[in-house]
């Protein structure tokens, strides 16, 4: 009984979500189309919400600026044109994958750099420790950083 | 000696830059359309949608494109910077009227007073995008030759549009008198 009403309710919120998603309808009755306008929306970022893609948002200026986007592919606009279009209204912050230039380089250079630096300390740990003296477990004579001094051990 | 010196110089630069990145203001995006030719708009007029607002019409000397709305509540707190600007007689402000109810807005201009020489109702929110808009209140300086010179975002005060807005056309900060 329980777990029908639980699977009642389950099947009801599931039902919810798609009532919440955005533009219920596609844009376009062509899939090529509406394969360009999804990902397209994707690359466009909310300049309201900031994190999120015009495709994710439901605030009014995502949902206008999606339908610049649906326009202007109706018109014929390539997906330069309209990238354009955006950047020359809302600059380059608009854009999910802004272009480098000499503001954008670290940004772009950035995960690689970091990589370097730590590739670079891994390696001198390495060669550093390669270098110290072998201290043999087994044997009782090597010496043991680790051991308890004598006034400790009582 | 570098054990020490290095990862305290580095954690320095870290915190440096951190520090900056922290103090930053990464709310107001830069306009791209500053030093551009102001967009031109023809809408209808937020009083009497049979008449036409364009910004075209005010060419020629400078002024002010305010985006604001009913449901903006920055803008209620600058309605009275504008009110001042608009009382001083300075520069002329151009209302857009964003996604708004057309009936909220004339109310929002008889209670709160008019400061607006013109208000254009922009209900399906195009000349906001072309304005590059995305969070009103927005306030832009338009120049004689109709190039965008300065935008604010965020509520304006009489302190900024003094500070700011003024040099930028020749007035100097004590009134309109400096014409």
């Amino acid at each position: 009984m329980i777990r029908k009403m639980f699977l009642t309710v389950l099947a009801a919120l599931l039902c919810a979500q798609s009532a919440f998603g955005i533009d219920s309808a596609p844009a376009f009755a062509d899939p090529a189309m509406q394969a360009r306008y999804d990902s397209l929306i994707r690359e466009l970022r909310c300049v309201q919400c900031r994190s999120q893609s015009i495709a994710d948002s439901n605030v009014f200026l995502a949902a206008d600026l999606r339908r610049q986007v649906r326009e202007q592919m109706a018109a014929g606009k390539t997906d330069a044109e309209i990238m354009q279009y955006m950047t020359d209204r809302y600059g380059d912050y608009i854009l999910y994958t802004p272009p480098v230039t000499a503001r954008t380089l670290l940004l772009w250079a950035g995960p690689v750099l970091l990589l370097l630096i730590g590739a670079v300390a891994v390696g001198i740990v390495i060669v550093r420790k390669s270098r110290l003296p072998y201290i043999d477990p087994d044997d009782p004579d090597s010496k043991r950083a680790d051991a308890p001094s004598e006034a400790s051990a009582s | 000696m570098w054990r020490f010196l290095l990862p305290t110089v580095l954690f320095a630069a870290l915190v440096t830059f951190f520090a900056f990145g922290l103090h930053r203001d990464k709310e107001t995006l830069p306009s791209p359309l500053i030093g551009k030719p102001a967009p031109i708009f023809t809408l209808p007029h937020v009083e009497d949608p049979s008449q036409t607002v364009s910004n075209a019409a005010f060419a020629g000397k400078p002024y002010v494109v305010n985006i604001w709305g009913s449901w903006c509540v920055g803008c209620r707190q600058e309605h009275q910077t504008l009110l001042e600007i608009a009382r001083r007689n300075e520069v002329p402000i151009i209302g857009v009227n964003w996604k708004d109810d057309r009936a909220a807005a004339l109310e929002w201009l008889q209670t709160l007073g008019n400061p607006y020489a013109q208000n254009a109702f922009d209900g399906e929110g195009r000349v906001a995008i072309d304005w590059g808009a995305y969070g009103a209140p927005e306030t832009f300086l338009v120049d004689a030759h109709g190039t965008v010179i300065y935008k604010h975002i965020a509520p304006l005060t009489l302190d900024i549009w003094d500070r700011e807005f003024l040099p930028l056309i020749g007035l100097n900060a004590r009134s309109g008198a400096a014409q």
